[in-house]
């Protein structure tokens, strides 16, 4: 019963902690508009504009990243079902 | 969706266990020694080969690259920075031919900034001196100092979990198309008596390459791109 408990509210978790990817997906697209406009602005610059832009992007996309690892951590490597 | 396999036990302080991923890294590395002895062979500077010129161009990519995100100072790095991009585009890469790609393996993405962890801080002392690089933590305030040494070790492990996380997810994402593609196609053949029409997969046909062109050549690609990049920012900050 505990055991059920435990893996039902791991699954929830798993859920919850995939919200933080809402954060990045705005970042990032405020990231790619500017560059649009940075490239309409000045097409020569587009090399460095891209470069910069996916880097930019990549750095962002941590907060998501930790959010992912937590949700892998809570599916396929549950640390909660051992304290049992 | 598992995570790598270990393939044997070494018997040595209590059992090193060798996994998928170290046996594919192996295999990679040996293949990227032998395909490095074999293009740096026979280099002339008179008439030189087509596959001179070629690697030649990728070299000189490479030292302009780090010439321009480092400065000249630091092109002692190149040979490192690019082994370090070879070694995690390959990885990354192998999973189009079905090896599991070490890169999304915790432990393989930790080593390498482990490495770039001690380049920064090695790059720091360097410069500053050890003193330099003790008071370098007290800075702006002295109270803030276990905000910075946190700080510096959030470093390595932020570009861990990056690296990782990316192609992970891609990992667990194809798995699960996979499965679920399998589990259509059965449905749609299964009122069909036939055994072998049953197991034809009609949806696991073509479908899984167009998610395979994002997560293996252009995430591979991006995250190789982007632990180089951090590591010659990070490195070179170090020594400003």
């Amino acid at each position: 019963m505990e055991r059920a408990i435990i893996l039902a509210a791991s699954a929830i978790g798993a859920g919850l902690a995939m919200i933080a990817g809402v954060g990045p997906g705005i970042g990032q697209g405020f990231a790619a508009g500017k560059a649009a406009e940075a490239v309409g602005r000045q097409p020569e610059a587009r090399g460095a504009i891209t470069s910069t832009m996916l880097f930019g992007c990549a750095v962002a996309e941590s907060t998501g990243i930790y959010g992912l690892v937590v949700a892998l951590i809570l599916l396929f490597a549950n640390p909660l079902v051992g304290l049992l | 969706m598992n995570g790598p396999k270990v393939v044997f036990t070494i018997p040595v302080f209590g059992g090193i266990k060798v996994t998928e991923s170290i046996i594919n890294m192996w295999i990679i590395m040996a293949v990227l020694v032998a395909l490095s002895i074999w293009l740096t062979h026979g280099l002339r500077v008179r008439n030189p080969s087509r596959k001179q010129l070629i690697l030649e161009k990728l070299a000189a990519m490479l030292y302009d690259m780090v010439r321009d995100v480092m400065g000249e100072r630091y092109l002692p790095f190149a040979p490192y920075i690019g082994t370090l991009f070879l070694l995690s585009i390959v990885g990354s890469l192998s999973s189009l031919t079905g090896l599991r790609p070490y890169t999304g393996d915790l432990s393989v993405i930790l080593s390498w900034t482990i490495v770039t962890f001690i380049m920064i801080q090695s790059n720091n002392i360097k410069n500053h001196g050890v003193f330099g690089w003790l008071k370098s933590f007290t800075q702006p305030v002295a109270f803030i100092t276990p905000l910075n040494i946190i700080s510096e070790i959030a470093n390595p492990v932020s570009m861990t979990f990056r690296h990782f996380g990316n192609i992970a997810a891609g990992l667990v994402i194809t798995s699960l198309v996979y499965s679920a593609l399998a589990s259509m196609s059965g449905f749609l053949l299964s009122w069909i008596p036939s055994g072998f029409i049953a197991s034809i997969p009609i949806f696991q046909v073509g479908i899984p390459a167009v998610l395979s062109i994002y997560f293996d050549l252009f995430t591979s690609f991006l995250q190789a791109y982007i632990i180089c990049m951090l590591t010659m920012v990070f490195v070179q900050g170090a020594g400003e």
